[in-house]
This record gives structure tokens, C-alpha cells and sequence, in this order.
């Protein structure tokens, strides 16, 4: 799949907007006046901000409201939903730590769940489309919301639960990867089932529809650069996850370590999109040929 | 809504011939040709003159090779556009609710005026029958000739998709497969028609009909026997360059 820059830093940002927001609203850290209003302000920067940045790749942004029409069988709509009613609710909750000292903490709650919800929606976009199945897992929702909440404790500076949901977001990306790279054999789609024609023999694509190349093409069959996987798969490891625990370790748990290894982190995180997109194979590139194994 | 019809009244849809399909492309030129200028939004070309042209295509025929274990290989043509799935997985992941399944002839379509262009309906689609238009930011796709089949203002032969009515082969065949006795049900089940990747779950309402079994390869040819060399030692200058090579 074609990795779309504003794909890529929408997952990236809003995951760790996400993250924040549900640490400052279960209270931890507890901060009030001033210290509160940067914190909830970068977590709704970050994840208004990832938002926005996924308009960008639409043919008609302007009709964007109507992707809030269709939340009884689309994903996508209900991350809309989702987004909305976590940013509301996570906002009215601002209002008192910032504004009135006080804290209310059910609303917090409450708010928590819709930001841990909203990475959820994002999650089974991917994890639905079937013809994509190294997405199409049990491993993907579970990798959003570690990522999600690993980055949210590092910017929260909540150094022991940051250290604990590195550790799981670490072993689900194991899991993700290893199931991953079996998840198209496992499948069962091949040139053969795609053309009704295995049963006859071994199946070759002999000439394409057109010299030329097209939207499925560039938009699903992507293939530069899966050659350097294995190496931007250690980059991307060492950079969300072992680089912050170390800083983490190094430093006893200091809030400079933990905002450093926030934006290792999410430099990391960032790597590991571009790969979630890159290294995922569509069914459709089997008319084409272009399975790479 | 995008959710799916429990059941349509009708399964309009196509039965591709791949025993027929002489790979002429005439199916591809006459979609392009209706579809540009009827439904919605023109199919768009980018750089059509230049070095690397690309467009919106709603078909496509691709070719394959098949090598079956003893025998010669065959080369198959492969027309591919909108199966029209009972279960179609680009109509349910629309946000904004553009695309649907017509509940009267099963016929997927998009409402090109609330598609935001978002491209899901396209990830999700296993065939790669759903193309963005570069130039108009909308979704596009086999319509089955909707403005063709049911216009009264054209002749009636002419109501049947584009690339039907342009088949020089007549691989292409267009009718209701939720009716057993329609033609094209009969052809489906005489032909043994099948399903291109059941495994994605789709149930495509399209049909593929495989080539038929060739016929066996000739041992000999009844007129071989006449062909044979008669003599088997040359004779005149060959038979003197034969005789004096030997002796080397």
C-alpha cells in the first residue's frame, strides 16, 4: 500500500494526542492552572492536528461532514464519531483543572475511554480490509492502542506505566510482524484463485491492461523499498521502544528522559507507519504479478 | 445507508467467456467511450500523449498464461470490471454513505456528489475494480451501463452495458444471475461459471466462464506418414559432403 505522507503523520500525531489526552484526564499527572493548560493543549494540538493532516489526502475535503453519516457500518465514520465525542469530552473536562482548580474525575473517565476508543476506531480501519491481510489481523488494534498509550505515559511523564506499555507495545510489534509476514499465505489468495484458473495449471501474468501505470497501481501495489524492511524494522524497534526504556532506565525515570524518549519515540513511531503501509500487500497486485514473496 | 441489501430483487451482472475472449480490448474502448460522457464525472486521462500515460479505466483486460502440468501452455484474456458483490466490501467502509447496493437490480454504484474521495471503498475492494479519477476526486466504477439498460430512448438492442453491445466475440454476456432460468444462469450452470477469489467473502454476482478443455494433442498427423524423408541417406552433392565428413 502506498504509504501517503498525511497518513502516516495522521496515525503518527493523533495516536500520541490520543495517548496524552487519556493520561491527563484519568488524573496522572494531576496538573492545574498553567501546567494544565499546555498539557491538554498539546494533546488536543496533536491529535486535532493528526486529524487535519488527514483531510489532506481526500479527493473532496469539503464534504467531510458527511463522513459522520455512516457509523452503523463503517470504521471510518465511527472514528469520526469517535474523535468528536473524545475531543469534547476530554475538552469540558480542561475546564476545570485549567480554569477552576477542581477535577472532575467520572467526566475524566469517561473521557479516557473515548480517547482509548477513538485509537480503537482508527485501529479497525485497517484491521477490516480483508484484501489487505497483513491489516486484516488480530494483532493490529492491539498495536494502535499500545503505541497509543506507551507514547501518551512518555509525554505524560508517567515514567513506570511508559516503561510497562513500551514493553507490551514491543512484544505486540513481534507478534504483529510475525503474524504479518504469514498473514497472506494464510490467506489463501493466490494468482490462481484471483483468475479462477490454478486448477488448470501454474498461472503467469503475461501482459498487463495497459503500458502505462495507474491509480491501483501507485495506490496498491506499492513495492519500493520493502527491500530495506528487515533494517527500518530495527530502526523503527530501537527507536519506539528500546531507545525510550533505556533513557528511562539511564535516567531513574526523569521527566527530561521521558519527554526525550517521547519524541524518540515518535520519530520511531513514524518509521513504523511508513512500514505498516509500505510492507502491506493488496490482493489486487496478484492480477498484476507482483507478489513479492 | 451503506448497509448491504438482505436480499435484492434482482442480480443483474455480467458472465464473462474466457474460452471466447479473443483479448481485443473493444470492451475496455467502448466502457471508456459510453462512460466518459454519461454517468457522473468524465474518466479522466493524465498525460494521455506523453511518456508515461495513466487514466481512469473501468475495465481492463489482462492476460495470462496457464502451463498446465503435460501439454502445451494457453494464454488466457482476462476482462476484469465490477463483479457487483452481494456482499460488496467497498459499499459498507463508506463513511459518507456515496456508495451503495440498489436493492431493485443489485447494481453497486457511487453518488459522486457526496463521495469525499477518501479512497477506503478502493483498499477495500480485493479485485481492484474501484479507481479514483485524478482529475475529478471521486470514486469511479462500473455502473453496468445503468443509463444504457433501462433507456427507453435507445433501441433495445442497445440496452445492454457498453462492452456487451461491443463484444465482437460475444464473450460478454449480460442478464439477471438471481433468476436460475435466465440465459445467462443456464450458461453459468452448462459452463460450470465460477467465482473469481471466493475465499474474500464477497459472493461476486459476475461470472467467469473457464476455457473449455482443449482437444488432445495429435500423436501423428494422418497426412505425416507422406511427409516423411524417403530416402535416408543423401544422395548427389549432400550425399558426397555426408561421405566425405564421415571419413574425417
Amino acid at each position: 500500500m502506498h504509504p501517503a505522507p498525511s497518513v502516516i503523520v495522521f496515525t503518527t500525531l493523533s495516536g500520541l494526542g490520543f495517548g496524552l489526552l487519556t493520561f491527563l484526564a484519568l488524573g496522572l499527572p494531576a496538573l492545574d492552572g498553567w501546567a494544565a493548560f499546555w498539557g491538554y493543549g498539546a494533546g488536543f494540538a496533536l491529535a486535532i492536528g493528526g486529524l487535519v493532516s488527514s483531510t489532506f489526502h481526500l479527493g473532496h475535503p469539503e464534504r467531510a461532514l458527511l463522513a459522520f453519516t455512516q457509523w452503523r457500518t463503517s470504521w471510518l465514520s465511527r472514528e469520526a464519531w469517535a474523535a468528536v465525542a473524545a475531543l469534547t469530552v476530554t475538552g469540558l473536562h480542561a475546564i476545570g483543572p485549567v480554569f477552576l482548580g477542581a477535577r472532575f474525575a467520572l467526566l475524566g473517565g469517561l473521557g479516557a475511554a473515548l480517547c482509548v476508543i477513538t485509537v480503537f476506531t482508527t485501529s479497525m480501519i485497517y484491521a477490516s480490509i480483508r484484501a489487505v491481510p497483513r491489516w486484516h489481523q488480530p494483532a493490529t488494534p492491539p498495536l494502535y492502542l499500545a503505541l497509543s498509550l506507551a507514547g501518551g505515559a512518555l509525554l505524560a511523564g508517567q515514567a513506570g506505566a511508559a516503561a510497562v506499555l513500551l514493553a507490551a507495545a514491543g512484544a505486540v510489534q513481534l507478534w504483529a510482524w510475525r503474524a504479518g509476514d504469514a498473514a497472506f499465505a494464510r490467506a489463501g489468495t493466490t494468482i490462481g484463485s484471483a483468475t479462477g484458473l490454478g486448477g488448470r495449471g501454474a498461472v503467469r501474468a503475461f501482459e498487463p491492461p495497459h503500458t502505462g501505470d495507474n491509480y491501483l497501481l501507485r495506490e496498491m501495489v506499492f513495492v519500493v523499498g520493502r527491500r530495506h524492511a528487515r533494517k527500518l524494522r530495527a530502526i523503527a524497534f530501537a527507536a519506539m521502544i528500546a531507545g525510550p526504556l533505556v533513557l528511562l532506565a539511564l535516567s531513574g525515570g526523569a521527566l527530561w528522559a521521558s519527554w526525550l524518549g517521547a519524541a524518540v519515540h515518535a520519530g520511531g513511531v513514524a518509521v513504523q507507519r511508513w512500514l505498516f503501509f509500505a510492507e502491506a500487500e493488496h490482493v489486487v497486485g496478484l492480477y498484476y504479478g507482483r507478489r513479492v514473496a | 445507508m451503506t448497509d448491504l441489501p438482505a436480499a435484492t430483487q434482482r442480480k443483474m451482472g455480467l458472465v464473462i467467456d474466457l474460452d471466447t475472449c479473443v483479448g481485443c480490448h473493444a470492451c475496455v474502448v467502448a466502457c471508456k467511450g459510453w462512460n466518459t460522457e454519461g454517468y457522473g464525472a468524465p474518466l479522466s486521462d493524465q498525460n494521455p500523449y506523453g511518456a508515461n500515460a495513466s487514466g481512469t479505466f473501468l475495465n481492463r483486460v489482462h492476460s495470462y498464461e496457464v502451463t498446465p502440468e503435460t501439454g502445451s501452455a494457453q494464454l488466457v484474456h482476462f476482462p476484469k470490471s465490477c463483479l457487483h458483490c452481494e456482499d460488496a466490501p467497498c459499499v459498507t467502509v463508506c463513511p459518507t454513505g456515496a456508495s451503495y447496493k440498489r436493492t431493485e437490480d443489485g447494481i453497486v454504484l457511487v453518488d459522486e456528489s457526496s463521495c469525499i474521495g477518501c479512497g477506503l471503498c478502493a483498499w477495500a475492494c480485493p479485485y481492484g475494480a474501484r479507481e479514483m479519477d485524478k482529475a475529478a476526486g471521486v470514486m469511479k466504477k462500473c455502473t453496468l451501463c445503468v443509463d444504457r439498460i433501462y433507456n427507453e430512448h435507445i433501441p433495445q438492442e442497445d440496452r445492454v452495458p457498453a462492452c456487451v453491445r461491443t463484444c465482437p466475440a460475444g464473450a460478454r454476456h449480460f442478464g439477471d444471475l438471481g433468476d436460475p432460468d435466465s440465459d445467462v444462469s443456464q450458461l453459468v450452470a452448462e459452463r460450470g461459471g465460477m467465482d473469481l477469489m471466493p475465499e474474500m467473502g464477497t459472493k461476486p454476482v459476475n461470472k467467469y466462464l473457464p476455457p473449455r478443455p482443449r482437444d488432445e494433442e495429435p500423436v501423428m498427423d494422418v497426412l505425416g506418414p507422406l511427409l516423411e524423408p524417403v530416402a535416408d541417406t543423401p544422395d548427389g552433392l549432400l550425399g558426397w559432403l555426408d561421405r566425405q565428413l564421415s571419413k574425417l
